[in-house]
């Protein structure tokens, strides 16, 4: 029984890694998803297993019962994930509608090496730009300055 | 050891007084002023009252704990030293009070700078007298804060900003070498306390670990100090107004360094290694700042440049490490604050009133301004160490120091080096007479120079008067330089001083440096053009590229790892993980398993096999976004399966629960997503995302297949004993919520209701933005099911309402004894709920809600937050429970808790902000043109023979 529980967590963050990996809100969603299935089953077996002894308390006399305290951590830490995964949900549509484009990212990672380089080179551009009217306006401080005598 | 309590009302007096001044400058400048010199005032009265006991050579202490965990403590300290500092920091700040309200203009935001000088003079205050070293780094740090303040006072030039950076980044960088030191030292002796350091000066001295703590603590104490090569962020400190660089390069700032030395000379000084590193440093810096300083032409920068040589001289007497050389340091310190003091502010009124400080457009003020010139004379005169001012007292005691210092066996060095300094310290202070105030008056000045008002020229005056008194009276002084230099070394000095003493070697070394110096001042100009004709480092652009290339440097690490594409971090982020976590796999000793399996009937291993494929499947299939969600509720029952076989019946519950109401809210998401999601990695990044993959998956399997198998010690045993008797429960999970974790539980529902509230503030701000327009336009009709409120859904959803409320109920009502509760409850009536939405639409079963969803969240919230408070009334902790026992004759016994309030808090707040969640994103449905169906239903049968008997009671009427 260990194996299979060890393995489907094994296999869930597997899954879940791969989808987060993605360049869209959706599958990153769904392998999130994937992911707190995994945390909330490793967290629950670190318990330990047991079968056929629920946490709840025999009143006729002795009996072995599952840890209560992962399961209780847990039970919260599912509720908890689901308004984790809506608000992400949410911020995704927002995006979505923003933007009409559902990427993660800021820049295009598959663009061509050129377009890399040119969109380098335009950034270096712009810099010096800034730079530029970054000193000018040094500049013109100072000769305020020159003008009131400091 | 007196008690020392009013020791922290002084330290803390400034930083009250800093809230007073921006308040008081709506009351006019002179109130405000006023205002700001009550706090120091005041805490040099105190200070007063308590100096006859320092002078007694008592100790005065106090101590508050802070976080003892760490060894920091709020203790503050008071010795000779640490009353001359005061005093000087508070006397001195009190001049430079007044000083300033006439300086500055009106123009100048007055209240803003008071506040930084009162924060700074604090700051200063607690170093000097703190007595623990760990508070001492939280003073040290303060005073680069606030000096950073007030350097970059005048916020318009960019020379004060970029000086206030420079000040910052060079006493902030040495700060943090400092706290390595000091945390060296605090380990090596055990303590944090300052006074018992002190008392382990020769455990630190032959600790492994000195030569680190020295270094690091020297870099702190030199990069304040402005020592050589930290030397270049004092002149560019001087772009601050001159009552700001008065206070700080005279009193404060820069002294901190040397009272730092001064402070750890017991702990640390009279080693080789101090004598070489300190006194050689001090040395270089002396001679280099003295050599720089005679060749500036601005006033201003000349006293920098002069500051930075007499830093250099303190440190280079603290070096020397003999009792002598500390009483000598002692007393310059006191003199050199009086005479700087007193010429940076002549500096400044020259200024204010010439307009200039441009050495060469200046001369002949003399007959302008008569007052400044003798004050800027005097103060001079003492500065260049010319008998009766009190600069030549300290000026002889350091030339007979050094007149018998070897530096490596070499016996002439150090004299030598230490008279050109000399040398070069009378001419740069006979050019600030000569140049400035003596000669023939001029026709080309900026401004017509005159003496400016009593107010502006009172502090100068007073230091003035000090500075002739200490020189012909140096025993008025005597006490305080013998206590203080007693706390320097640490015994007793029996330091006495006296103007004259005799012909000695340090006489002829003085007589040399006065015919020297006026030599040099006499061939001034051919010696500046050969000046400047040498090529010279030029330390801001030194600075200013190493700056540049930190910056690139960080930002090549940065740009690499966050170029702005997610994945590229997640996958850092893993893979880190990963080696982190194989490396501690393979280096920790692993015990050998002590669990035995548990065996795995066939129907497991055939719900575990449904498992693999569906989670293969979302992986494979992910491109089809509806096709990934349905396989997704696979691997979400088979695991509340799982959770029912494993003896977990509310984990199971909550799961089932919580699968049904993603998955709606997932499709409900897919409706205003795209179906579909491209395929836009290449096979190399999929080749590379899925061995990450797989590695993580082999890594947590090894991880959870070590533990499963071992056996470990829990604190549950705890819960499982007292579930019953405490917390009146049997369903243990459900008691550790409510009750032994009830804290947690209510921590989580506010975060429930938060990310509630959080998805509908975002809803709204999205429907009041550009996206609105797009929603609008947007056409989703092609994705719509033509019979959208079946008929058979509507009835069955119906019916199951009553039902599913009941289960609901009956979940919330059992959860304490038996699987369920509030978490569970809540779930289960959002879905009974949701069915009636998906049923029959949105907007019709909107507009039969009685009750607001944040209504419901708030009132959860209120709900289990009051009971929690009720345990108050019965004197009992926050949350605490209580539980009882009904007995109604005909009726078995009962049992009421007042978990089940909480409880009932826990249920209204999952129920609010599930629903509002959901609610949420209909109404954007709403918005991009959903339809409201008036009728619960699309073909409603009933209402066809309802019409037909209207009909016919219409026809029989007519009849």
């Amino acid at each position: 029984m260990e194996m299979i529980v060890a393995s489907t967590i094994g296999v869930l963050t597997a899954g879940g890694v791969y989808l987060v990996l993605r360049m869209r809100a959706f599958p990153v969603i769904v392998g999130l998803a994937l992911l707190s299935y995994a945390v909330n089953v490793f967290l629950f077996s670190t318990g330990r297993l047991a079968t056929d002894a629920p946490p709840i308390l025999n009143k006729y006399g002795d009996a072995t019962y599952s840890d209560p305290l992962p399961q209780a951590l847990v039970l919260t830490a599912i509720v908890i994930s689901f308004g984790m995964t809506a608000v992400l949900v949410m911020i995704s549509i927002g995006s979505y509608l923003e933007a009409d484009n559902d990427e993660m990212a800021l820049i295009d990672e598959e663009a061509p090496p050129d377009a890399e380089f040119e969109a380098e080179a335009q950034a270096e551009e712009e810099a010096a730009r800034a730079r530029a009217s970054l000193s000018e306006a040094d500049a013109a401080d100072e000769e305020a300055l020159k003008g009131l005598g400091v | 050891m007196r008690d020392g309590t009013v020791l922290a009302i002084i330290a803390i007096l400034p930083f009250l007084g800093a809230l007073v001044p921006g308040v008081m400058i709506r009351a006019g400048r002179n109130a405000c002023a006023t205002f700001a010199a009550v706090p120091t005032a005041l805490a040099l009265l105190l200070l007063l009252t308590q100096a006859p006991a320092v002078m007694r050579g008592e100790v005065l202490t106090t101590s508050f704990e802070w976080f003892p965990q760490v060894g920091l403590s709020v203790s503050f300290f008071l010795d000779g030293l640490g009353l001359l500092f005061g005093m000087m920091i508070l006397g001195v700040g009190l001049l430079i009070t007044l000083y300033a309200r006439f300086y500055l203009s009106g123009d100048d935001p007055m209240g803003q700078f008071y506040t930084y000088l009162l924060l700074f003079q604090g700051a200063m205050l607690g170093i000097v007298l703190s007595d623990n070293i760990l508070l001492l780094l939280v003073f040290w740090e303060l005073t680069s804060l606030s000096s950073f303040l007030l350097i970059g006072y005048w916020k318009h030039l960019p020379e004060g900003r970029q000086g206030a950076r420079m000040a910052l980044t060079v006493t902030g960088a040495g700060g943090l070498a400092m706290i390595g030191g000091m945390l060296i030292l605090g380990n090596i002796v055990g303590s944090y306390n300052l006074t018992d350091i002190l008392a382990q000066g020769d455990v630190i001295k032959e600790s492994e670990w000195y030569l680190p703590a020295l270094i690091l603590i020297l870099i702190g104490a030199f990069t304040k100090s402005a020592q050589f090569p930290f030397h270049f962020w004092l002149p560019h400190a001087m772009a601050a107004p001159t009552p700001v660089s008065a206070y700080l390069h005279s009193a404060t700032m820069v002294k901190a360094g040397v009272f730092l030395m001064a402070r750890m000379w017991p702990a640390l000084a009279g080693t080789e290694a101090w004598f070489y590193l300190v006194a050689t440093t001090g040395l270089i810096t002396m001679v280099l700042g003295a050599l720089i300083a005679l060749f500036k032409d601005d006033l201003k920068a000349l006293l920098a440049f002069s500051t930075v040589s007499h830093l250099g001289l303190l440190t280079m007497l603290l070096g020397f490490g003999t009792k002598a050389a500390a009483v000598a340091a002692v007393f310059h310190i006191i003199n050199h604050l009086t005479f700087k003091a007193a010429l940076f502010m002549t500096a400044g009124i020259v200024d204010h009133e010439a307009h200039t400080r441009d050495i060469k457009r200046l001369g002949g003020l003399a007959k302008l301004m008569p007052i400044t010139a003798t004050i800027g004379t005097i103060t001079a005169l003492s500065m260049a160490g010319l008998i009766p001012l009190n600069g030549f007292i300290s000026k002889e005691m350091m030339l007979e120091e050094a007149a018998h210092t070897k530096w490596f066996e070499n016996p002439w060095i150090v004299p030598a080096l230490a008279t050109l300094g000399a040398c070069l310290s009378v001419a740069y202070s006979f050019r600030f007479v000569f140049h400035v105030f003596a000669g023939p008056v001029r026709d080309d000045y900026p401004a017509k120079p005159h003496d400016p008002p009593f107010g502006l020229y009172a502090s100068p005056a007073l230091l003035t008067i000090l500075v002739v008194a200490f020189g012909l009276m140096p025993h008025l002084a005597e006490p305080l330089v013998r206590v203080a230099s007693d706390a320097v070394v640490g015994y007793e000095t029996k330091a006495y001083l006296k103007l004259w003493h005799g012909v000695t070697p340090a006489l002829y070394m003085s007589g040399i440096a006065f015919v020297v110096g006026a030599i040099l001042l006499y061939l001034h100009g051919g010696l500046e053009r050969m000046w400047n004709a040498l090529p010279r480092p030029e330390a801001k652009v030194i600075f200013d590229r190493l700056v540049t290339g930190a910056v690139r440097s960080a930002e090549a690490v940065i740009f690499t790892l966050h170029n702005g594409i997610m994945s590229r971090y997640l996958a850092i982020l893993i893979v880190v993980t990963l080696a982190v976590g194989y490396f501690a796999f393979s280096t920790a000793d692993m015990l050998p398993p002590t669990r035995e399996m548990l065996p795995v009937p066939p129907f497991v291993f055939v719900v575990w096999f449904g498992l693999l494929v569906a989670t293969v499947l979302v992986v494979t299939q992910h491109h089809n976004r509806f096709r990934a969600l349905v396989f997704i509720s696979v691997i979400g029952l088979s695991i509340s399966g799982g959770f029912v076989y494993l003896s977990a019946p509310d984990l199971a519950l909550t799961q089932i629960s919580v699968e049904t109401v993603t998955i709606l809210l997932l499709l409900l998401a897919l409706y205003f997503l795209p179906k579909h999601t491209p395929r836009d990695s290449s096979d190399l990044k999929r080749t590379r995302d899925a061995v990450i993959a797989i590695a993580a998956g082999v890594g947590v399997t090894a991880l959870a297949m070590v533990f499963l198998t071992r056996d470990f010690s829990s604190i549950s045993a705890y819960h499982l004993a007292n579930s019953y008797e405490g917390g009146g429960g049997t369903n243990v999970v459900n008691v550790i919520l409510v009750d032994f974790r009830g804290y947690d539980t209510y921590g989580e529902i506010i975060v429930l209701g938060i990310a509630g509230l959080m998805i509908y503030a975002m809803m709204d701000a999205l429907l009041r933005g550009p996206a609105a327009k797009r929603l609008r336009d947007r056409d989703f009709a092609p994705d719509r099911s033509r019979d959208r409120h079946p008929l058979m859904m509507v009835v069955a959803t119906r019916a199951l309402l009553p039902i599913a409320m009941m289960v609901g109920i009956y979940f919330f009502l059992r959860g304490h004894n038996q699987p369920g509760g509030g978490f569970i409850a809540g779930l289960v009536v959002s879905i009974a709920l949701l069915t009636q939405y998906m049923a029959s639409g949105f907007a019709w079963a909107q507009l039969r809600q009685r009750v607001e969803y944040h209504t419901l969240i708030g009132w959860g919230v209120l709900v289990a937050g009051l009971t929690g408070v009720g345990a108050w009334l019965a004197g009992k902790p926050f949350l605490t429970s209580a539980y009882g026992y009904l007995h109604f004759p005909p009726i078995e016994e009962f049992e009421w808790a007042t978990a089940i309030a909480f409880d009932l808090g826990v249920f209204l707040a999952v129920l609010g902000a599930v629903m509002l969640m959901l609610y949420s994103l209909s109404r954007i449905a709403r918005f991009a043109g959903e339809t409201v169906n008036v009728e619960p239903m699309d073909y409603d049968p009933s209402a066809a023979n309802q019409e037909k008997s209207d009909e016919k009671a219409a026809s029989q009427e007519g009849q």
